[in-house]
C-alpha cells in the first residue's frame, strides 16, 4: 500500500512537471509570428507519416538509419511495457497483462529483443560519437553541455534497457522457483542469460526485480521531465515538425507582403500605401521569426546532417546551420525566461543577430538549400538566414560593399553587373 | 562567332502582328557574360533548329530580382518584378524557357505571388522534351560519343525544383560513358555562386567551394563536366583554372553538348 502511494506520488508529480515545461515550451513557441500552415491537410499528413512516422529522410545514410530504428521501435514498442507498469504500480497487481497469455508472451519476446537491439545500437551510437572520428560530431558547436547532452541520453537509455531486462532475468528465476506472487508469464529471449548474474536467493532476486521495476519507471519518468531540458524533444515534436513543414518547392522563398503594398504603391501613384506602421523588416530576434521557425528550433535534435552537408561549413567557414538553430533555441529560451522573470519581455539590450549568430555567419550562405534537404525531421535553418539577412540589409543597409555595389547596378542597370540596359541585346549581332 | 539567323524581340514580331509561342528569357549572365552568350546562342540555335515560334525580350529583359532577394533586398526584388511582370503581361506572354536556373526558379515560384503567372520551364527541359519528341537526335560521329561525362546538379534546378531527369537526358542520347559525381542529385554540392555569392568574396575558411566542387569533379576522371547553370559553368570554370585541369575537362552548358552533338 505504502509502494502504490509512493508510486502515485512520483507518477503525479512526474506529470504535472512535465506539463509546466510542455506549457513553458509552447508558450515560447507561440512567441513567434503566426503563419498559416493549415492547407492540403492531406499532403501534411502524409509527409509527417512518411518523414516522421516513416523515417524517410535518415535512410539517405543506412547504418546510423538502422540503429536509429531499432531505437526508435524500441522506444515506441517498450512503451506498452511502461503502460502495465504504472497500472502495476498504481493497483499493486504484478504483470497485470499475464493474463493475455500467448499474447502477453509474444509481447515480451518482442520486448526483450528490441531491448537488445535498443542497448546495442546505443553502444555504437557512444561509440560513434566519441571515439569515431564523424565530422557531425566534431563541430565548434558540438562542445561542452550538447556534447555531455548526447551522451546523457545514451547511457540513460543503456541503464534503462538493462534495468529492463535484469527486471525480467530476476522475475524469470522467481517463476522457475515457484516463488509467491511470480507467476509463470513472459518469454526472456535475451534475460535468461543474464540468469547465471544472479543471486539463488528469492529474498535476493526478489530485491534486484524491485530495485530494477523501481529504477524502470523512475528512469523513465525522470527522462520525461529530461526531455524540456535537452535536445531530445525531437522525440515528440518531429511529429508536429513535420507536419507544419514547408510544401512549396524548396526553391520558393516567401514574398513579404508588407512590402508588396509599398512596392505596389511606388510602381502605381493611384494606389495608396499601405496604412499603418510595419514594425520591423526581417528577422533581429526571435520574436520576429514564425512559430514555425521556433518549433524547428525545439525539434532540432543536433544531429549535424545540415552542417556536414553545408557547402560553407565543410569548406572551413564559420557557418553551420546547426549551430543557426541551437543558436535560436538558447535565445528563445533566454528570452523565455525573461518573461518568466518580469511577466513580460523586457529589453535586454541582446538579439539574435550579432549576440548569437555574426554577420559572417549569415553571409557565408550560397541559399543552397543543402541543409533543408537534410533534415531528417524538415528543419528550415535557411529561412532564419534569410530573416537574418532581411533585417541587416533593410533595416541597418548594413551589407558586404560588394553586395550593395551588385544592388546599385541592378537599380541603375538592371543587372547586377555595371552594364548598361542598352548593351543587353548586343549578343544578338556578335 | 556571327549568328546566321535572326532572333527576334518580342517587340518586333508584334509589329508584325504576331505572338510568340514561347518567350527565352536569356538572363544578365547569359547577355552580358562573354561565356554564357555562347551558351545563349546554343539555346537560340536549338529553338531555331526545331522551328519554334520564340521571341526575346531583348533590352525590356531586365534582372529577374533573384540575387536582390536572395542577398536580403525584398524591396528591389519586389520591384524587378513587378515591372518584368508589368512587361510580360503586357506582351501577353503565356510560356517562358529561361537559360539560368536562378531565373527559372524565381518567375516559377516567386512571381505568381505577384501577381505573375507563366508556364516557365528551364531550357534542359525543352531540350528533353524535344528529343521525346524526336526532333532533337544526335548526328552520327559526334564528338561526344565514348567520352566519360559527368553532371554537375545545379541547386536552383535540383534540389530547388527537383528537375534531376531531364539534363540526365540530354546526355543519356549521347552515347557517351556517364559517370554520376558523389555528390549529385538531393545531395548534389553546390558550386559557390547561389545566394548572391557570386557578387561578393567568400569568407574566410579552409578553401573555396567551388575548389571542393572541382576536386570531386576531376575525381571522376571525366572528361567533360556538364552544367545548366551560368553561374555553375564560372565557378567550375575557375575551379579547373586554378587546379590547372581547364585543358583536361571542359565545362560544357548541356545546352551547348546538346548543339555540338547535334551539329547546330
Amino acid at each position: 500500500m505504502i509502494s502504490q502511494l509512493l508510486f502515485f506520488c512520483l507518477f503525479f508529480a512526474a506529470i504535472v512537471l512535465f506539463t509546466v515545461n510542455a506549457r513553458r515550451i509552447y508558450r515560447n513557441i507561440t512567441l513567434g509570428k503566426s503563419i498559416d500552415c493549415s492547407d492540403n491537410p492531406q499532403k501534411r499528413i502524409k509527409t509527417m507519416l512518411l518523414v516522421a512516422f516513416g523515417q524517410k529522410k535518415m535512410f539517405k545514410n543506412i547504418l546510423p538509419a538502422v540503429l536509429h530504428l531499432f531505437v526508435y521501435l524500441g522506444f515506441c514498442i517498450i512503451n506498452i511495457e511502461m503502460l502495465e507498469i504504472i497500472i502495476d504500480g498504481l493497483f499493486g497487481t504484478h504483470r497485470v497483462f499475464s493474463s493475455a497469455g500467448n499474447i502477453y508472451n509474444m509481447l515480451i519476446y518482442s520486448f526483450e529483443l528490441l531491448a537488445f537491439a535498443v542497448l546495442t545500437s546505443c553502444f555504437i551510437f557512444l561509440t560513434r560519437r566519441n571515439v569515431s572520428r564523424i565530422y557531425r560530431f566534431r563541430g565548434r558547436e558540438l562542445t561542452a553541455w550538447p556534447k555531455t547532452d548526447a551522451n546523457i541520453i545514451l547511457v540513460t537509455e543503456i541503464l534503462l534497457m538493462t534495468a529492463f531486462l535484469f527486471m525480467n532475468a530476476a522475475d524469470f528465476k522467481l517463476q522457475q522457483l515457484g516463488f509467491t506472487n511470480y507467476h509463470q508469464a513472459g518469454a526472456f529471449p535475451i534475460s535468461q542469460y543474464l540468469q547465471g548474474l544472479l543471486p539463488d536467493t528469492p529474498s535476493s532476486l526478489v530485491t534486484i526485480e524491485r530495485f530494477c521495476w523501481w529504477f524502470h519507471i523512475i528512469g523513465v519518468l525522470a527522462f520525461l521531465n529530461y526531455l524540456p531540458l535537452s535536445k531530445h524533444l525531437h522525440i515528440i515534436l518531429a511529429f508536429p515538425n513535420t507536419y507544419f513543414s514547408k510544401l512549396a518547392p524548396k526553391g520558393k522563398f516567401e514574398n513579404m507582403a508588407s512590402v508588396t503594398g509599398e512596392v505596389r504603391a511606388m510602381l502605381d501613384p493611384s494606389v495608396a500605401p499601405p496604412a499603418g506602421e510595419i514594425s520591423r523588416f526581417g528577422v533581429k530576434d526571435v520574436h520576429d521569426l514564425t512559430w514555425k521557425n521556433l518549433l524547428d528550433a525545439y525539434t532540432c535534435t543536433e544531429c549535424g546532417r545540415c552542417t556536414a552537408a553545408c557547402p560553407a561549413n565543410i569548406t572551413g567557414k564559420l557557418l553551420s546551420p546547426r549551430k543557426i538553430m541551437m543558436d535560436t533555441r538558447d535565445r528563445l529560451e533566454e528570452v523565455g525566461r525573461n518573461i518568466d522573470k518580469n511577466g513580460s519581455f523586457q529589453d535586454d539590450s541582446k538579439s539574435l543577430i550579432d549576440h548569437y549568430i555574426s554577420r559572417e555567419e549569415i553571409w557565408a550562405c550560397t541559399t543552397c538549400n543543402a541543409c533543408v534537404e537534410q533534415c531528417p525531421v524538415n528543419i528550415n535553418p535557411l529561412e532564419i538566414i534569410m530573416g537574418l539577412r532581411q533585417y541587416a540589409i533593410m533595416e541597418e543597409s548594413m551589407a558586404p560593399a560588394s553586395i550593395n555595389a551588385m544592388f546599385s547596378n541592378l537599380e541603375n542597370n538592371g543587372a547586377p553587373w555595371k552594364y548598361a540596359q542598352a548593351d543587353r541585346a548586343n549578343w544578338t549581332h556578335m | 562567332m556571327t549568328s546566321t539567323f535572326h532572333i527576334p524581340t518580342v517587340a518586333e514580331m508584334q509589329a508584325k502582328g504576331e505572338t510568340p509561342d514561347i518567350l527565352f528569357w536569356v538572363g544578365c549572365a547569359g547577355s552580358f557574360d562573354e561565356r554564357a552568350q555562347r551558351i545563349t546562342k546554343d539555346i537560340c540555335k536549338i529553338l531555331n533548329h526545331v522551328g519554334i515560334k520564340y521571341a526575346i525580350l531583348g533590352v525590356e529583359e531586365s534582372c529577374t530580382g533573384d540575387p536582390a532577394k536572395r542577398a536580403g533586398n525584398e524591396f528591389l526584388f519586389q520591384m524587378q518584378a513587378m515591372t518584368n511582370i508589368q512587361v510580360l503581361q503586357g506582351y501577353a506572354i503565356k510560356k517562358i524557357v529561361t537559360a539560368c536556373p536562378h531565373c527559372f526558379n524565381t518567375i516559377k515560384n516567386e512571381y505568381p505571388g505577384l501577381g505573375g503567372h507563366f508556364d516557365v520551364i528551364h531550357h534542359t527541359q525543352l531540350i528533353q522534351s524535344l528529343i521525346d519528341e524526336g526532333k532533337l537526335r544526335p548526328a552520327d560521329g559526334h564528338e561526344f560519343k565514348g567520352k566519360r561525362i559527368t553532371y554537375h546538379d545545379p541547386c536552383y534546378l535540383g534540389r530547388a525544383n527537383e528537375v534531376y531527369e531531364a539534363p540526365r537526358k540530354a546526355l543519356e542520347v549521347l552515347d557517351a560513358e556517364l559517370v554520376e559525381l558523389k555528390r549529385c542529385r538531393s545531395n548534389g554540392l553546390c558550386c559557390g555562386a547561389g545566394g548572391a555569392q557570386m557578387f561578393k568574396e567568400p569568407e574566410p575558411g579552409r578553401k573555396d567551394v567551388n575548389i571542393e566542387r572541382t576536386e570531386e569533379i576531376i575525381s571522376t576522371e571525366a572528361n567533360v563536366v556538364a552544367a545548366a547553370c551560368p553561374f555553375c559553368m564560372t565557378m567550375l570554370r575557375d575551379g579547373m583554372k586554378a587546379k590547372e585541369k581547364e585543358l583536361d575537362i571542359q565545362v560544357l552548358d548541356i545546352a551547348e553538348i546538346t548543339a555540338k552533338a547535334n551539329r547546330l
